[in-house]
């Protein structure tokens, strides 16, 4: 494309300051020959809200949060631990305080030390109420000692359980013992913030002109909506690693347009858009991945005091889960590879083993036929026929699932199935007051363990929508937060939610994405979708 | 379409004119109401027929009507119901076929884009005429009683519509379909809520030229009440002012409907409407089910079509002065 | 004059107030607020953060506090979802994209609108005019939503001839599928009502007797026809203009433009109330202004009227 290279050579002449000379040549490891034009250029559907670490809030933003940031650890191409700023941590006897030891070298990008310090204000500024980020619940997440009192204001920030011991040395002290917590420190809300740009520019510190950042990019441009640049930061202390120069997002609204750019050259990785991965796969092969996330979507059913009657009938639910034959929403609607689900969590989480429940083993016809059986059990058929109605978000993809499994209960059981379709904040206050039957949810991990899926059916979650509460799952919960093997716990706990059924899985996410052949370095293998552009290279044809 | 409006306006006031001092020398030979009416709706009728194009249009419309409603008589397949064996295979098996029954091909769901068709058919057009409707009853009866009262009443009631015709009504009708809910019934009301903001000002603008002439006079002086004049003599003088900037608003509200089904806030599924069959295509043109576009696409287009050949059809049929 | 200017500027205050009250009061209507998400908040956090943004206080006093900023600092607060901008950088970064893309698609449908229609008016019922006729007509009943995507496939895809979005600073390599796509329909409604302008002003008396008192046809045209068949057109043109330069969510979420019209339909999707009703407003205000500058046209083009 004429105007691409145009585009490109102006941004070269431009002052791009960083060494020209890394980027040609082979790559020091693999020895594949590099392209000149190290620039990944690659779509976002909508505006990241912040790029600010403590405040971002959504998956894009977290994406360039992880570029321009860097925390305690990173993640390597599989999802493990890998030293950022901090090189090891040591753990008391019961896992309640973590003495995490920073490395001498990593600074940021006007020059200054990075310091134990920049995560203690970072976390603190994270809980601190002032800040009134989105994202405080992750302080609550990270469990760390007085987060919650902090946040609600009863307490000074400065009772926050984590302490600078020296430049190099931060202290985090835990409200109990949790042995996970340093996966928590590769999520870009605990990254350290300068506090000195922040208290001289205010709100203003995270625009191109004044901010300062500690990762592998600093922000050089953003416009709002159309285009944000990031390029290497020469202060980074692996710069000598970086390959790819620059690093560019485009921001299409539209999905289908976006892959009609893609396809003419414009980007180098892009979406597919819902049903069309299969098509895509068989004319682009080498360029359509699809990789296991750690996200599963399923259907809430109301059990709480606005719920309907029926749904309160265990048999009913039974049904309504039996009757849904998920092969076909893989396989025929989204097409993408997805993992039909029985159970909550997904098989990618570390550590996790799914077991084999009821509903599971057996095939879709004795499935029917069973559904068939609960439904008229529990007293509805042709005299009597159950209503339901189903209540998505406005999107494609979420209105295919629920047109296809009103008629999957329209069919099969003679279930009067209705949809309602609701605009993205209408739908999660209605289904947050509990004023829907059934409701689609999605639910994506924190972090890469069991518990951030299944703590969503205790019943004091905030997120359990359906309202189930049951005693057993409440003390397994807890008495897996301290064990050394919480799978058994795991375990039962998917027996009983597969069998009373408050919500009914349906499917574990996967990624679908188009990425040039020439872009290596794609961590497929992660399943939390954590990626980070130094990594990346462009080889040449 | 402000322009076509005003300018409509503008001529139907000239041809009015003429018009109502025939009505009234008919008023004072035969004071039946009915005779007096026909004569004027049949010249229309008979002016119309003579333009070709407006003809064959609304002969078109009539069809796409009938259509819409009776066309799920030839139906094979109900609106939601999903081909299990299509579902997923579009292109392969979704395409338009007598043999499989689905005469237009089926939606990325397997379902049965003619049925589909048909009933977006009934639901655009009833916006259109819906709305059409609202609007001329609402527009008509401000602007009558606006124009007709005068004074610091009127002066209140114009300054409202100036003010109201100034909110962005598009932003606003989404605000609607947020706080109320979507539904068919909030976008005939969202719609017609400011619509009828044009059609008040040429209907005040026509009853102003009205309230002076003679057979009002007349009216006045045996004791008619003022809202009998209003409902008696004025609407009906302005009707065919109405009928026409009536017709030329239908394709604005269908052009609307669409817009409001494009942002995902229109008609819940699993009914749907043209705008949300062609934003459904449009989406997947690029991957060669090319019928899911054309389909709903030639609806739209054929009867917005219609719309303007019988929106210029009516203007003529009620300005004698053209022929 | 002096005496419509004022009047209109004196309605334009209540105009905007009526504005602002109805925006914000349906706003708060609308389900959900700006920090309701996916994972909802404790509602400690959520208190913290309604309190900084002020969205604790009572809905009249939000309401003043708004205006008085727009008042006192031409201050419209920040955005409630994009958290690193303010309402008026979001302003002032959308709206002169849409500005160039709107004054451009202005300029290209009245510079081939207008003539096309004039032609295919002077040439009634010939080719010219059919081709005219049929031309605006089906341009006119298009959607953009259909059109946008068809031209990228087109320009883009297949042609590999220009790219299929973005502003990239306003470069015209960038303008132009925008201003295709926008400015078609306008040309089309524009031709046609240039057309059925003329031709009314030619069937009419005085140029009759233009006509009758032996003036070459030209001089007909251009000294008695031109200006009186202007007159439709020039009305249409004001709220066409406003509506061209407050930009189109469809052109802006086709092409990413990063213009105004995305994020004023979006505001109201996010609950961002503060970009919904500083846009809401600036909009508000440009439809009153151009409605004035049209009554001043309107003014200069027919003498008959008088304020």
């Amino acid at each position: 494309m004429k105007y691409c290279m145009k585009a490109i050579l102006l941004a070269a002449a431009m002052g791009w300051s960083s060494s020209l000379l890394l980027a040609a040549g082979t790559h020091p490891t693999t020895g594949e020959a590099l392209t000149d034009d190290q620039i990944f250029t690659y779509v976002t559907i909508d505006e990241h809200t912040s790029v600010d670490p403590q405040i971002v809030e959504d998956v894009a933003g977290a994406a360039i949060v992880r570029d321009l940031f860097e925390g305690l650890y990173n993640q390597d191409a599989d999802g493990n631990l890998v030293p950022g700023v901090a090189l090891s941590h040591a753990t008391n006897a019961d896992k309640t305080v973590y003495t995490f030891t920073l490395r001498n070298s990593a600074r940021w990008s006007d020059g200054r030390k990075v310091t134990a310090g920049d995560f203690e204000y970072a976390w603190k500024r994270l809980a601190d109420p002032e800040t009134a980020s989105s994202y405080q619940w992750f302080m609550g997440v990270m469990n760390i000692k007085n987060a919650d009192d902090v946040m609600s204001g009863d307490i000074p920030v400065s009772e926050l359980g984590v302490k600078a011991l020296t430049d190099t040395t931060l202290e985090v002290t835990l409200a109990s013992s949790m042995s996970y917590f340093p996966l928590t420190t590769t999520h870009g809300s605990t990254f350290p913030s300068p506090q000195w740009a922040i208290k001289a520019h205010g709100a203003n510190w995270v625009k191109p002109e004044h901010i300062v950042s500690n990762g592998a990019y600093v922000l050089t441009k953003h416009v709002p909506n159309e285009t944000l640049v990031r390029e290497r930061n020469p202060m980074y202390w692996n710069d000598a690693n970086t390959i790819m120069e620059k690093v560019v997002i485009k921001i299409v609204n539209d999905e289908n347009v976006a892959l009609t750019r893609y396809l003419a050259g414009e980007f180098d990785k892009t979406g597919v858009p819902t049903g069309q991965f299969a098509r895509m796969q068989t004319q682009y092969p080498e360029e359509v991945y699809s990789n296991p996330t750690l996200c599963t979507y399923y259907y809430n059913l109301n059990m709480g005091k606005h719920g309907p009657e029926a749904l309160k009938d265990k048999r009913v639910r039974q049904a309504l889960s039996y009757a849904i034959d998920r092969d076909i929403i893989v396989e025929n609607i989204l097409q993408a590879g997805q993992f039909p689900a029985y159970t909550f969590t997904p098989d990618a989480t570390a550590g996790f083993t799914v077991p084999e429940v009821a509903v599971a083993v057996i095939t879709q016809a004795e499935r029917d036929t069973k559904a068939a059986e609960l439904l008229s059990a529990a007293g509805y058929g042709k005299d009597n026929p159950l209503s339901i109605e189903i209540l998505y978000n406005t999107s494609e993809g979420h209105k295919k699932i629920a047109i296809a499994i009103s008629q999957m209960w329209k069919q099969k059981l003679g279930v009067e199935a209705s949809m309602q379709n609701q605009e993205w904040k209408t739908f999660l206050t209605t289904r947050g007051e509990g004023n829907y039957e059934v409701a689609r949810g999605g639910w994506c991990g924190d972090y890469n363990e069991a518990s951030t899926f299944l703590d969503l059916v205790n019943t004091n979650s905030g997120y359990n929508d359906s309202k189930f509460s049951n005693e057993e799952v409440d003390q397994l919960l807890a008495d897996s937060k301290t064990s050394d093997n919480p799978q058994p716990n795991y375990t039962r706990i998917e027996e009983i939610v597969a069998d009373e059924a408050p919500l009914i899985s349906i499917y574990h996410y996967t990624s679908a994405m188009f990425l040039k052949l020439s872009v290596k370095g794609w961590p497929h293998e992660n399943v939390e979708g954590n990626w980070y552009s130094r990594n990346l290279y462009k080889v040449a044809e | 379409m402000a322009g076509w409006i005003r300018k409509s306006g503008i001529k139907l006031m000239i041809d009015l004119k003429a018009k109502k001092n025939f009505n009234f020398y008919n008023f004072e030979l035969a004071p039946d109401d009915e005779m007096k009416g026909r004569s004027l709706w049949v010249d229309a009728r008979i002016r119309y027929a003579r333009n070709k194009m407006a003809t064959i249009c609304l002969f078109i419309l009539i069809l796409i009507c009938i259509f819409s409603i009776f066309g799920n008589l030839f139906a094979a397949y109900s609106i939601e119901e999903i081909d299990w064996a299509i579902l997923g295979m579009t292109l392969e098996k979704g395409y338009p076929s007598f043999e499989t029954g689905h005469y237009f091909g089926t939606d990325e769901m397997g379902r049965d884009l003619y049925a589909r068709v048909v009933q977006g058919s009934r639901i655009s057009l009833s916006v259109g005429f819906i709305g059409a409707i609202i609007s001329t009853f609402v527009g008509t009866m401000y602007g009558a009683i606006s124009g007709y009262i005068g004074g610091r009443l009127d002066g209140l009631m114009m300054r409202i519509v100036d003010i109201l015709i100034a909110i962005p009504f598009m932003f606003i009708l989404i605000l609607f379909l947020v706080v109320f809910g979507r539904s068919i019934l909030m976008i005939f009301v969202g719609i017609a809520l400011f619509s009828w903001l044009g059609m008040a000002r040429v209907a005040r603008g026509q009853t102003m030229t009205l309230k002076n002439k003679e057979f009002i006079e007349a009216a006045q002086a045996i004791g008619v009440s003022q809202f009998t004049i209003v409902i008696r003599h004025i609407v009906p003088n302005l009707l065919g002012i109405v009928i026409v900037y009536g017709s030329l608003m239908i394709p604005g509200f269908i052009m609307a409907e669409s817009f409001i089904s494009f942002l995902g806030l229109g008609v819940q599924e699993p009914n749907t409407s043209w705008g949300a069959l062609i934003s459904e295509g449009a989406g997947t043109m690029t991957y060669g089910t090319f019928w899911q576009l054309a389909f709903p696409l030639s609806f739209f287009t054929v009867t917005m079509f219609c719309f303007y050949f019988i929106g210029d059809g009516l203007r003529d049929a009620f300005d004698p002065k053209d022929r | 004059m002096l005496n419509l200017i004022v009047r209109r500027v004196a309605i334009a205050i209540p105009t905007l107030l009526i504005i602002l009250v109805i925006s914000f009061l349906l706003m708060h209507a609308a389900p959900g607020g700006p920090f309701t998400s996916e994972k909802p908040l404790s509602p400690q956090v959520l208190a913290n953060i309604e309190a900084k943004y002020g969205l604790d206080q009572p809905i009249h006093k939000q309401m003043f506090n708004y205006t008085v900023g727009i008042l006192t600092e031409f201050d419209f607060g920040p955005s409630f979802k994009y958290k690193d901008r303010t309402v008026n950088e979001i302003i002032a970064q959308g709206f002169p994209v849409t500005m160039t893309y709107g004054v451009w698609s202005f300029i290209i449908a009245v510079f081939f609108g207008v003539p096309l229609g004039l032609i295919a008016a002077l040439r009634q019922n010939t080719r010219t005019d059919y081709f005219a006729v049929s031309f605006s007509i089906a341009a006119s009943v298009l959607p953009n939503f259909v059109m946008a995507p068809l031209l990228i496939l087109v320009f883009t895809l297949w042609l590999g001839l220009l790219p299929g979005g973005g502003w990239n600073d306003g470069s015209w390599q960038n303008l132009v599928l925008p201003v295709i796509a926008l400015s078609t329909s306008y040309t089309a409604e524009l031709t046609r009502l240039t057309r059925a302008s003329l031709l009314e002003v030619l069937r009419s008396n005085y140029i009759r007797t233009a006509r009758a008192k032996g003036l070459p046809e030209l001089k007909v045209i251009l000294r008695h026809a031109l200006k009186p068949a202007m007159l439709p057109v020039i009305t249409y043109l004001g709220p066409m203009f406003v509506g061209l330069i407050t930009g189109s969510f469809i052109i802006d979420s086709i092409f990413s433009t990063g213009g105004m019209g995305y994020f004023f339909v979006n505001s109201a999707l996010n609950r961002d109330y503060s970009v919904m009703l500083g846009i809401t407003l600036l909009v508000g205000g440009l439809v009153v202004l151009f409605n004035l500058i049209v009554d001043l046209a309107y003014g200069w083009l027919d003498p008959q009227i008088r304020y």
